[in-house]
């Protein structure tokens, strides 16, 4: 999920995050550099240094000095619990607060939800 | 911090018109602005003035801690391309290109001749029978081929088609990681170069109304959609740049950062918010500017 309301380095050092989270980006492998970021998202190489920063501060990827970037082990755990914990916030608050603008019961939201899940484990 | 180009008080008078009115402000080495606002804020004056081509009524402007007035030194490391650049009678990009590697110490050839591939720019054709789009695009592989410690482009991109932009900020991005620069855009597609931009300066009526890191101007206001009362209620007291109406709804720009509170209450009066895009916080500020300046004209 993209939100435009947030700096731009923010949405840069989520995209990478999300590479991590969803395997692309595998643990003590090369991130991509700043140049290459600023060149694919087309945004000035000081955001995408911005970007990176922020996760180095956070342990989510580390520096080999004259090499590049990488990504620590144990990043992909960590995210994980981050935004499972994030989740409700993020995600159930909205979708509660159109279904109840809706009329539609927890049951209702219960029946949608477990619907959704079956089709995607069938599919 | 070390500036490479530094503006302090800057006036330019055109008889009583003033087209420049006590500008200061300093550019920093390695750093991409975007120098933004609306037809005659004194963007290409002001250009004009730092790459002495033309004179100050009064103010200072200096840059690489010289005066640039007739300092080849000084001139020399700086790049000024026009979006209505002349060139000489009867001469071809070729011969531009020519005279551009004379006078620019760092002109690197390698890139000139990719540029002209990337753009189909035909180089033996006079200039004059040149379309808009690969006029402009003269101007740009000169500007960037240059690899002037300062560049200023004025609206580089006249005519230029959407592929021929995406050549152009990609072409930039790219060199610009390599040798890092001072590059000054002037331009009215601001959402196109929003990202690309790490400051912005912008004029309006001669004056400089924002300057600011462009991070910094991403969260500086906010939209408010909602009922016309409770929007009323939550922009009470805060500086509202703009208003719109629609039947009981209302959408209320205000600027200042959104606190947690803030956010909370938003949610909680069913008041949708959204950002506010670089280009409309600037056409935002030039008419709230505009505003301000009419209200002190009838106070007076």
């Amino acid at each position: 999920m993209v939100d435009d309301s947030k700096a731009l380095f923010l949405q840069i050092a989520e995209r990478i995050e999300d590479s991590i989270v969803d395997g692309h980006l595998a643990e003590e492998a090369q991130a991509p550099s700043t140049n290459e970021l600023a060149a694919f998202y087309r945004i000035n190489p000081a955001t995408a240094l911005k970007g990176i920063g922020l996760l180095v501060d956070k342990g989510v990827l580390y520096k080999q000095r004259g090499i590049g970037m990488f990504v620590a082990s144990g990043a992909r755990q960590a995210l994980l619990k981050e935004r499972r914990a994030a989740f409700s916030d993020t995600y159930l608050e909205p979708l509660v607060a159109e279904a109840h603008k809706l009329g539609l019961s927890a049951d209702d939201l219960a029946a949608l939800i477990n619907q959704r899940f079956s089709e995607r484990t069938a599919g | 911090m070390t500036k490479v180009v530094e503006v302090k008080d800057l006036t330019k008078r055109f008889g009583n018109t003033v087209a420049l009115d006590e500008v200061s402000f300093n550019l920093e080495p390695n750093t991409i602005y975007g120098l933004l606002g609306r037809n005659g804020a004194g963007k290409t004056t002001l250009m004009s003035i730092i790459t002495a081509q033309a004179f100050a009524s009064s103010g200072k402007v200096q840059v690489f801690g010289e005066e640039p007035y007739e300092n080849a030194g000084v001139l020399r490391r700086m790049c000024f391309m026009r979006d209505n650049q002349v060139y000489p009678d009867s001469s071809k990009p070729v011969h531009a290109f020519r005279i551009a590697r004379l006078c620019f110490p760092n002109w690197n050839q390698a890139l000139a001749e990719r540029l002209v591939a990337d753009f189909r720019l035909p180089v033996a054709t006079p200039i004059k029978k040149l379309s808009r789009g690969q006029l402009s695009a003269v101007g740009a592989i000169i500007g960037l081929a240059a690899r002037a410690e300062v560049t200023f482009f004025d609206e580089p991109y006249l005519g230029f088609d959407a592929a021929a932009r995406e050549i152009f900020y990609d072409r930039l991005l790219e060199d610009y990681a390599e040798h890092p620069r001072t590059i000054v855009l002037s331009s009215h597609l601001i959402d196109e170069i929003a990202n690309i931009l790490e400051r912005v300066i912008v004029l309006d009526n001669g004056r400089v109304i924002l300057n600011d890191a462009t991070d910094d101007l991403r969260d500086r206001a906010v939209v408010i959609r909602g009922d016309n009362t409770k929007v009323a209620a939550f922009t009470a007291g805060r500086a509202v740049i703009h208003r719109q109406a629609l039947g009981a709804l209302s959408a209320v720009t205000v600027l200042g950062h959104l606190t947690h509170q803030d956010r909370a209450a938003l949610t909680a009066n069913d008041l949708d918010v959204s950002p506010v895009t670089l280009q409309q916080l600037v056409v935002r500020a030039t008419q709230a500017a505009a505003g301000t300046a009419a209200d002190q004209g009838a106070a007076r």
